[in-house]
């Protein structure tokens, strides 16, 4: 037996040891923010109105995983066992080229989770639009800006499934109690308190736009976060492309948001790191008292190291992204749509079932998740950050937009906002050069 | 774990495996009974059939598809010439990812198959040369997907102050230097996404052309040496003209790996940075930007970079014909 | 001549030859910087993946906030959790038994299916003469080069909507559902695995010794029996090689197994693999032990192998 050999054989056999050793039992689960399945959604008499569903089978695709995935499969589960039919759901890590290659290839999935409603209208011509039981149920649930977030040529195709709200900055309650700040309602007050705080010796503001080949976009929202509460007309143009991206007012706004980003004064380790700081970890340095702020959607409450108390009197949390003009009450929304590639009994029945208040309630409940489905109660949510952000979205008051970045093309909004961002953030190009070069890359 | 899961895949396997024992039983039958009288078209057509059927429904048709796409415009819908083509030339970013992709091409064959070159005569004859071979050799066992999170391990990059978990960064800090983002490091991160890519191929390299070192003959170098040749000259004159088809054979099969590359590309920058590469961007721009006409542009440039390599190809086989005739 | 015995004088020459040279190249380079040299590539090739295996057996909170090579330091921690999380968790980030499983069925047909229709398609490539033979046999090589993703699509719409030219029905879809859709994949990789495998062992079947065909040929022997008897035992260095080649290919691939079997149920080993993350990344600490459960197999049917593996190698390709 030669040496290679006998080498080989001794990997193989440690491989299998190793196997063997990790067959000792299925691990325990984490169960950290995990709630269960509310009564009611357990409850078969409420599960009715889809009739007998037994033997039938709906195929759904989404860009959900992990944790996540298991929290939305479980809220589905009596939806299955009480009608019989059969949810198969897959996440993918590729959401929009396993789409685009399953669609032109004819094999659709029955129901798919856009987490982009811009991408939707890749596929008008095979998705199947809302029934008029559904058009009711989404009307109903949701707030006009919403239901036209689904609609495509003013045919109604998605009703909205998970919601979360991006106009967020992050902060340290305890640490603005200490010291005897309030949390600011104006662009300006955010301002002057940014001022006092670099003032007495702290840099205000986090930072972090690294997320692998997504880098740019926490910075995409910036952008936006400004440039909606300039004005959700001049908003609503820009992302449509009425006017161009380099309008003299989108660069104002770019420069606003300069005031803060490449401000040497302002930003936790020097506005250079901004780039190359993963957004998962760039908010940690608040709990610490380094930084005050930092500028992230509600979902960044799921991303604190364990053990840290996300709560209004805790160790951090969230207040909205400040107005700049009086009476304004806008947010910035994200969040999945609910369209369907087939007419089946089941599909149709299953759409019904994400668009109801039933499922809603109960989804809340089986994990961190947030809505903006009416009728709702935000107090279901399992953690502090959820019920503030569901309370936020289910109110008609508030103006809500889509992130923006998401609507637009995907060779913008994928690609050359996110590297301009980071060129701007590094110090590469100037508000102007990036607004044209963006424009320059509109298809 | 659900036994009948194990039931059914395993089920299905078997069933597979006898079917397709029993397609080879009839075409054996088939080709016996063309034997039988003798008639040599009808024996290859049996022996050539399962091949060329699937062939043509698996890769002529879908070619042929995507030479016609390339003339139309995003949706497949209206005839648009030579725009996709224009584009591709002219476009700044299509003409960075040409660019990217010559670099790829150039630089990865022919570090790859030298490097493998002179691994493979530092290890001739040397003690425990096997085990040499297989540790380099090995990376050609793991997958692409496999080989990048593997990679993130070394380029991975955490602020400055905080504790690097990439080996590259950490050896930075060590040296007393900074650490870099490498991936996003213009342009320098295409090169670090060619290393990986060499990583894997260098193992082949070595491998073949070590074995075909040992083909030299004996007597040519005791000739040139009685001849007065220095070793060097030994080298450059007979070693390598020796196995000169040898490394062309490695520097051909790279060159196509190369081209087709399309993971490692996305599983670490997904194209940003300026790192997009030609079968990379083809993709993205077929599937997630739902240009199909420039995604169908970039697949025919593809097939024409390798057209001279079938033409070599071809070549050799005319002059191999040629010598056994 | 046997071949075995010629086999066996190859190979005594070919390490005579090697000490000689190695003598000669002793003297080039000094021995000493030489052994440095290949030891340090060796090193090099072999840190990133031992960098891989160390940090799968850290408990997560050590990957997260410190490199592997800290390991050496405090080797204490050794843990086998993720392993275990990632084999056989019911979660979706976990649980890839199954698709472990799912490799598994689909490598074995994805390896037989084209290895056995190659050597067929070359046997007769090489030794049938028949018109337009050596056009037939340079489109089957350049076909080694459309690229994959520009065949998914068309290939997936004959699976599920069939092939029709006018209102003629040339194939009906399939409508294959569950498990089942792991025939697709099959299929698919038996395709995209053909045309390298019919170059390679054309380039090797063409260099059997042609008399020992025509005494077959003169003892009346047919094609399909000289290619049972005589072809395929001379071969079959050839065909292990290819098939490990294959058997790489289709246990590594991550786009075939995703387009032709979708669902969680039926998705390969490889496929699963970069979306273990999670949706926001945080599940990456899993990555290493799942990376490194998919790459043990082919890494250890490689090593196995490897002779088989050059030898095929060699004599296929390198004379041509």
């Amino acid at each position: 037996m030669s040496k290679t050999r006998r080498i080989s054989c001794l990997a193989a056999a440690a491989s299998v040891l190793a196997l063997a050793a990790a067959a000792c039992g299925a691990p325990e689960e984490e169960d950290n923010d995990r709630g269960a399945v509310p009564d009611d959604a357990t409850d078969c008499a409420n599960y009715e109105q889809y009739g007998d569903l037994e033997g039938e089978t709906v195929t759904v695709l989404g860009s959900i995983r992990d944790a996540e995935a298991d929290e939305m499969t479980e809220a589905w589960e009596y939806f299955q066992s009480c009608t019989g039919a059969t949810v198969e759901y897959e996440g993918t890590g590729e959401f929009e080229s396993d789409m685009a290659v399953r669609v032109d290839g004819g094999n659709a999935p029955d129901v798919a989770l856009f987490p982009q409603p811009g991408l939707m209208s890749n596929f008008t011509d095979t998705l199947v639009p809302a029934s008029e039981e559904l058009t009711a149920l989404t009307t109903e649930g949701w707030t006009e800006d919403w239901v036209n977030y689904g609609t495509i040529d003013g045919t109604l195709y998605a009703s909205p499934h998970s919601s979360n709200a991006k106009s967020f900055i992050w902060y340290s309650p305890t640490f603005f109690a200490d010291n005897g700040y309030e949390v600011p309602k104006t662009w300006d007050e955010l301002i002057t308190l940014s001022d006092t705080i670099a003032a007495s010796g702290t840099t205000p503001w986090c930072a972090g736009f690294e997320s692998g080949g997504a880098t740019g976009w926490p910075g995409t929202d910036w952008i936006e976060d400004i440039v909606l509460r300039e004005g959700t007309d001049l908003y609503d143009q820009w992302v449509s492309h009425e006017i161009p991206f380099n309008d003299p007012r989108i660069v104002a706004a770019i420069d606003k948001a300069g005031t803060v980003l490449q401000n040497e004064d302002y930003v936790y380790g020097g506005t250079d790191t901004i780039s190359a700081t993963a957004f998962q970890e760039a908010g940690f340095p608040i709990q610490t008292g380094d930084c005050a702020f930092m500028r992230q959607a509600s979902f960044y409450g799921a991303m604190w190291p364990a053990g840290t108390n996300v709560a209004e009197d805790g160790d951090v949390f969230a207040f909205r992204f400040p107005e700049t003009n009086e009476g304004d009450n806008t947010m910035l929304v994200g969040g999945e749509f609910v369209a369907a590639f087939s007419d089946s009994e089941a599909t149709e029945a299953f759409r019904q079932f994400l668009a109801s208040e039933l499922y809603h309630n109960a989804r809340l409940q089986t994990g961190p998740w947030s809505t903006a489905r009416q009728g709702v109660d935000p107090a279901n949510a399992t953690t502090p950050i959820n019920v503030f952000a569901t309370e936020i979205l289910t109110d008609p008051a508030v103006t809500v937009r889509f992130d923006g970045s998401d609507l637009m093309p995907g060779a913008v909004g994928a690609s050359s906002f996110w590297t301009g961002i980071v060129q701007w953030v590094d110090g590469d190009k100037t508000s102007q050069q990036m607004a044209d070069d963006i424009e320059a890359s509109w298809p | 774990m659900n036994i009948s899961a194990y039931l059914d895949r395993f089920g299905l396997l078997g069933l597979g495996l006898v079917a397709f024992a029993a397609v080879l039983l009839a075409l054996y039958g088939l080709a016996e009974l063309a034997s039988r009288r003798d008639r040599n078209r009808a024996v290859a057509f049996v022996f050539l059939a399962p091949a060329v059927l699937f062939l043509l429904i698996g890769l002529v048709y879908p070619a042929i598809r995507t030479v016609v796409m390339s003339f139309y415009d995003s949706k497949t819908e209206n005839f648009v010439g030579l725009d996709n083509y224009i584009w591709a030339v002219t476009d700044p970013d299509a003409l960075q990812i040409l660019v990217n992709t010559a670099m790829w091409i150039v630089i990865v064959p022919l570090v790859s198959t030298a490097l493998g070159l002179v691994y493979a005569v530092l290890i001739d004859g040397r003690a425990g040369e096997k085990v040499y071979k297989a540790l380099v050799f090995l990376p050609m066992g793991i997958s692409f997907v496999g080989a990048s999170i593997i990679w993130k391990f070394v380029y991975q990059y955490n602020g400055a102050g905080g504790e690097q978990i990439g080996l590259l960064n950490q050896i930075m800090v060590w040296l007393g230097g900074d650490p870099v983002n490498w991936l996003n490091a213009q342009p320098w991160n295409n090169l670090l996404l060619m290393v990986v890519l060499v990583w894997i191929e260098v193992g082949f390299a070595t491998v073949v052309l070590s074995a075909a070192l040992k083909g030299v003959p004996l007597e040519i170098v005791e000739a040139a040496r009685i001849d007065g040749a220095n070793p060097r000259e030994i080298f450059w004159n007979v070693t390598v003209p020796s196995i000169r088809s040898a490394i062309i054979v490695v520097a051909v099969t790279v060159f196509i790996a190369t081209l087709k590359l399309f993971d490692i590309v996305r599983a670490m920058t997904q194209g940003h940075h300026g790192t997009d590469v030609l079968a990379h961007n083809m993709v993205e721009q077929a599937f997630r930007l739902f240009e199909r006409g420039r995604g169908a542009t970039l697949a025919v440039l593809l097939f024409l970079l390798v057209v001279p390599v079938v033409i070599y190809q071809v070549r050799n086989m005319r002059r191999q014909e040629m010598e056994t005739r | 001549m046997s071949t075995r015995t010629a086999e066996q004088a190859a190979a005594q020459s070919a390490a005579r030859i090697g000490e000689t040279r190695g003598e000669r190249l002793r003297r080039i380079l000094s021995s000493r910087v030489a052994s440095v040299v290949a030891i340090l590539i060796a090193a090099l090739w072999t840190i990133p993946t031992a960098g891989l295996f160390i940090s799968s057996l850290r408990p997560d909170d050590d990957i997260r906030t410190s490199g592997w090579w800290n390991f050496f330091a405090d080797p204490g921690s050794v843990s086998l959790y993720n392993y275990n999380y990632v084999l056989y968790s019911d979660s979706q980030g976990g649980g890839l038994i199954i698709n472990l499983i799912n490799t598994v069925v689909i490598t074995i047909p994805g390896v037989v299916v084209p290895v056995a229709f190659a050597a067929l398609a070359a046997y007769a490539l090489s030794w049938i003469k028949f018109r337009g033979r050596n056009v037939l046999y340079v489109g089957i090589f350049a076909l080694q080069v459309v690229p994959l993703q520009m065949a998914l699509i068309p290939l997936l719409s004959i699976f599920s909507s069939g092939l029709h030219i006018g209102g003629l029905t040339l194939i009906p879809a399939w409508d294959l559902e569950g498990v089942n859709t792991l025939i697709q994949v099959w299929i698919a990789h038996s395709i995209f695995g053909l045309p390298l495998a019919v170059f390679l062992l054309h380039n090797f079947m063409r260099e059997l010794p042609s008399d020992v065909m025509e005494a077959a040929r003169i003892d009346g022997a047919s094609h399909s029996q000289i290619f049972r008897k005589v072809v395929l035992p001379l071969v079959t260095p050839a065909i292990a090689s290819i098939a490990i080649f294959q058997f790489l290919w289709v246990w590594n691939d991550f786009l075939v197994g995703r387009t032709f079997a979708p669902g969680e149920a039926t998705r390969p080993l490889t496929a699963v693999l970069g979306d273990m993350a999670g949706t926001w990344g945080f599940g990456w600490t899993r990555l290493p032990a799942a990376a490194f459960i998919a790459i043990i197999v082919p890494l250890v049917v490689f090593l196995l192998l490897q002779r088989f593996f050059v030898r095929g190698l060699l004599a296929g390709s390198v004379k041509g």
